[in-house]
């Protein structure tokens, strides 16, 4: 019922100013807070319906940015952290899929799949080149009458 | 008594779907003109009908029968009117039938405005999307009813999720279907010519009005849908490449490879097979994308209440009617000409290119998406693919095409010579370039993604200008002012002008607020103060306030620059007692150069409370890119030659160089 | 020999409807853990009925256990309990549970209105445990085995077919 006033982040360890008009930023870190955004941002939440764990206001999202955040203070760097998410959730908790022998062609498909369709493309006007020229259908003169026709 | 009316109203548009299917089809085989003229009033009355049943819906929406199931689940006597309307189509069944309302509306449509296509033509099209109608009917009435009854109806009902109680909301689907229904069109003229045999320029001159029309509402639709979660979830972010989004925006791609296809087809008569094929994929994808968002496949924010038989209803019909066409094109398309002859280099080779990576990018969303399923389906694990993947991937496939958007205006048809577009173009390129480096210079951002996306949107804009330079002044001898030449330009090349000027609009608007948008978490007691991007915003406090069905505390927050008020703004924080949802209500103002975007967060010790504050530059632009891009292709749509009453037959038009 | 590439659009889309087909029997939100074979992740928790007594991981060595992760504000918890009250009279197997990010005073109300099936609770009141298990819905259940490995995680409420086809085979196999 009161939602809105339930959810207190847990954010007292942080000191505020005294008597500052300049609102003081959430985190005490600033840039460490950056980073542990962007780190978030590459997490899925379990909880919800696709959301990062830097949206979610989950329970379980709100407990993993602290997590993130005790663990970049301590020094870690982005590999570490993740390696601990997937130790614990697996593959399926980073939006970033890895390159594995499993997704490789996830990762490369794209790209094979560009140079396939250009392949064929060149492929097909060799083609159209070779034919001889009975085989085409014959030139619209209304097209070529403006030589800056559309 | 009005359910059941809508109820019965569906059989009969079943019974009416079943005969267009089947007679004139047959009618167009045989030669039947009896058969044949059945066509159009099928199609107009399976439109009356569905249109009754939807009527009885909203009105059962309007009058709060809780008797009928879908509407205790989906609405409430505290919601406001306008939204029991949009209720209507809140959930999955009423989804289904609004998807059958466009079906049967575009059906009709195209019985009404074809009337110079040869009956044994229309009999086919409009027998296909028969069919059409009766997969969907089925599926509503034996699997997805929305007017089934409850036996001990509720006092009150569930109401509307929160969340779609909202403008966006409303106009959202609506216009979305119209693009995914849209696209049917196109779908039903390649599968009916392939039936017929009658594969050839007129086939695609017909085609592309339809096709284009479908176009500019998938791009309204998925432009509105954007912009909804921008403003409505709290959070800034316009796109998420969820699986749903991801459902739209593969459809649009496919539509506008099959555009720029049907111009090559339509003008050289080239890659007819091709085109068709595009065609029947564009369609499939919608078809797909319904597929995924209601069987429960994928995981999604947006995905409906999910129901293993009706996925299993949805691909079966999705096998056959794919299954269906694409065995016909297997059959048929061999047999189709070769069309006109081009050079390797011309503007034929340019558009096709341009559907080689709009393809490749389609491809692309298409394996992210379907990624996590397949590697599922195999045992192999599951992974997550999200925007990291999308974005890593995605973006390098635009940037070629974009560079190619300069170069293929400016290329004449049959034949071009690479230096002389070079010459042509270097200056604009040169242009481009300084421009792009400037911009960033001066906002002091000198990145080289930023300045990469500004070289692109500036290119766009460079090449066009050399483009509508080269026509109002040509190089030789003139005999026409620049007016009288400004006036000669068909429409739908102006069309095609400012649909290109607004992915370039659209372009500068995502590079300017990815790498511009500054974003800040503050805790903010009545009185402070945070300076964002110039700007200062002053927190004056949180009130207590009372909606039509729910309770806000609203906050209030003064921005000025410098020595001028610029605005007031109030965030809110919403609670809805039925539902006991708590929406995040962010209030952004709009300007020109940048959004302001402030929202609530959670309320601490004191008065004080958590915002969030974010200035989005140049943010609208996306938005306002994509409403020229629709804008485009309604200029090139009601061009001249769709509009003229008097319809030459085999493409020969005195107005066909346009 | 030319018209078979037409008939690659076809074949790619039936391969596709296979895979779509295979994707409506199964769950995409279910999530598989990594943990399965791997050594349950150290921890040294205090009771929740004796805040003095701390129970460790490695107490369990030697033994097959089951850990069964609960909270009094949990909904679909009070579904399963039953279930677990009946199965821990069977004493097939000693069952630990997990009262994860709890408050003291409500999980022991909780256990004492619904009945407690544990040999003990452990008091994970700030989910740190529960995260090194790789909790991320509750109620989970684990079961390891002598060496203190991982063999089975079941997310949900237990129901008799879980407890029939998956449990009491692997305690079999675990116990032999």
């Amino acid at each position: 019922m009161h939602k809105f006033l339930f959810a207190l982040i847990a954010v007292c360890c942080l000191a505020r100013p005294a008597f500052a008009n300049d609102a003081a930023p959430l985190a005490a870190d600033p840039a460490l807070e950056a980073r542990m955004t962007r780190i978030a941002s590459e997490l899925r939440c379990l909880v919800c319906q696709n959301q990062t764990i830097a949206d979610s206001n989950a329970d379980l999202a709100v407990d993993l940015r602290r997590q993130v955040r005790e663990m970049l203070r301590k020094g870690d760097d982005d590999a570490k952290i993740i390696q601990y998410m997937t130790d614990r959730y697996g593959d399926f908790v980073l939006y970033r899929p890895p390159v594995k022998a499993t997704t490789l062609l996830l990762w490369f498909g794209p790209a094979a799949m560009l140079l396939l369709g250009f392949g064929a493309l060149a492929v097909v006007l060799r083609r159209r080149a070779r034919a001889a020229a009975n085989q085409f259908e014959p030139d619209d003169p209304a097209l070529f009458a403006d030589p800056h026709q559309s | 008594m009005i359910p059941e009316l809508g109820h019965f109203a569906l059989w009969l548009a079943l019974g009416v779907a079943t005969a267009l299917s089947v007679l004139p089809m047959l009618g167009a085989a045989r030669g039947r003109a009896d058969w044949m003229a059945i066509a159009r009033p099928a199609a107009a009355l399976q439109f009356a009908l569905v249109a009754f049943a939807f009527g009885c819906l909203i009105a059962a929406f309007v009058g709060n029968d809780f008797s009928v199931f879908y509407v205790a689940a989906n609405s409430n006597t505290s919601l406001p009117t306008h939204y029991r309307v949009a209720a209507v189509w809140g959930g999955h069944e009423g989804s289904m039938l609004l998807w059958l309302l466009m079906l049967t509306g575009w059906a009709f449509a195209v019985a009404r405005f074809s009337q110079h296509l040869p009956a044994p033509v229309l009999a086919r099209i409009l027998s296909v999307m028969g069919v059409l109608s009766v997969g969907f009917l089925l599926f509503l009435l034996l699997t997805s009813n929305p007017f089934d009854r409850l036996p001990n109806p509720p006092v009150d009902g569930r109401d509307l999720n929160p969340l779609l109680q909202d403008p966006g909301m409303v106009f959202h689907p609506p216009m979305l279907y119209m693009g995914y229904v849209g696209l049917s069109v196109a779908f039903s003229f390649a599968v009916a010519a392939l039936i017929g045999g009658n594969l050839d320029t007129t086939w695609a001159r017909w085609t592309r009005p339809w096709t284009t029309v479908a176009w500019i509402f998938l791009t309204v639709g998925i432009a509105l849908g954007s912009g909804w979660a921008y403003y409505e979830l709290g959070w800034g972010g316009w796109w998420f490449w969820d699986p749903v989004e991801n459902a739209s925006f593969m459809p649009w791609l496919v539509a506008t490879a099959l555009i720029h296809s049907l111009a090559v087809t339509e003008k050289r008569g080239s890659f007819k097979s091709w085109t068709v094929l595009l065609a029947i994929l564009a369609f499939s994808l919608s078809l797909l994308g319904t597929f995924l968002v209601r069987s429960g496949v994928l995981s999604s924010v947006h995905a409906f209440a999910t129901d293993p038989r009706r996925g299993l209803f949805i691909l079966g019909f999705l096998v056959f009617v794919i299954g269906a066409s694409l065995a016909l094109y297997a059959w048929r398309a061999p047999k189709v000409g070769l069309g006109a002859r081009f050079e390797w280099v011309s503007r034929e080779t340019f558009l096709l290119a341009n559907n080689v990576l709009l393809m490749a990018a389609c491809g692309a969303v298409l394996l992210g998406t379907l990624y996590p399923l397949l590697l599922d389906a195999l045992g192999m694990g599951k992974i997550s693919v999200g925007p990291p993947y999308f974005d890593t991937v995605f973006v390098p496939l635009l940037t070629p095409l974009i560079f190619l958007m300069g170069i293929g205006p400016l290329a004449r048809w049959k034949q071009a010579e690479l230096p002389q577009l070079w010459r042509r173009l270097r200056w604009a390129f040169g242009a481009a370039l300084i421009a792009a480096l400037l911009v960033n210079w001066l906002r002091g951002h000198l990145g080289v993604v930023s300045t990469l996306g500004l070289l692109m949107a500036f290119w766009i804009v460079a090449a066009l200008a050399t483009d509508l330079g080269d026509r109002l002044r040509p190089s030789g001898i003139v005999t026409t002012s620049v007016l009288q030449r400004a006036r000669q330009i068909p429409r739908a090349m102006i069309g095609m002008m400012v649909a290109h000027l607004g992915i370039a609009v659209f372009i500068f608007g995502v590079t300017m607020v990815r790498s511009g948008e500054v974003e800040r978490d503050v805790k903010m007691d009545v009185g402070d103060t945070t300076e964002v991007l110039g700007y200062t915003f002053t927190f004056r406090g949180v009130q207590p306030l009372m909606g039509p069905n729910y309770r806000a505390a609203q906050g209030t927050i003064d921005v000025t620059r410098g020595a001028d008020k610029i605005t007031t703004m109030h965030p809110e924080k919403r609670q809805f007692p039925v539902t006991g949802a708590t929406m995040t209500e962010a209030a952004i103002n709009t300007g020109f150069t940048r959004d302001l975007y402030v929202s609530l967060g959670e309320p601490l010790a004191g008065g004080t409370w958590i915002v969030r504050v974010y200035v989005k530059p140049f943010i609208s632009w996306i938005w306002g890119g994509c409403l020229m891009m629709a804008f485009g292709g309604f200029l090139a749509a009601t061009d001249r030659r769709y509009r003229s009453k008097v319809r030459q037959t085999q493409g020969t038009d005195a107005k066909v160089a346009a | 020999m030319r018209s078979l590439r037409y008939i690659l659009p076809l074949l790619a889309f039936l391969v596709l409807a296979g895979f779509l087909a295979r994707g409506l029997n199964l769950d995409p939100r279910e999530v598989p853990s990594p943990l399965i074979g791997k050594p349950a992740p150290s921890f040294a928790l205090t009771r929740l009925d004796d805040p003095a007594l701390t129970f460790k991981r490695d107490d369990m060595l030697g033994k097959v256990w089951m850990l069964n992760v609960w909270a009094s504000w949990c909904v679909a918890c009070r579904e399963e309990h039953p279930l677990l009250v009946e199965f821990s009279k069977r004493g097939l197997v000693p069952l630990y549970g997990l009262n994860y990010k709890d408050k003291r005073p409500e999980g022991q109300g909780w256990l004492a209105r619904f009945g407690n099936p544990y040999q003990a609770s452990l008091f994970d009141d700030d989910g740190r445990v529960g995260i090194d298990f790789g909790v991320y819905g509750v109620p989970e259940t684990f079961l390891i085995d002598k060496q203190g490995v991982i063999r089975l995680k079941h997310i949900g409420p237990l129901t008799p077919e879980v407890i029939r086809e998956r449990i009491e085979p692997m305690l079999k196999k675990l116990n032999a």
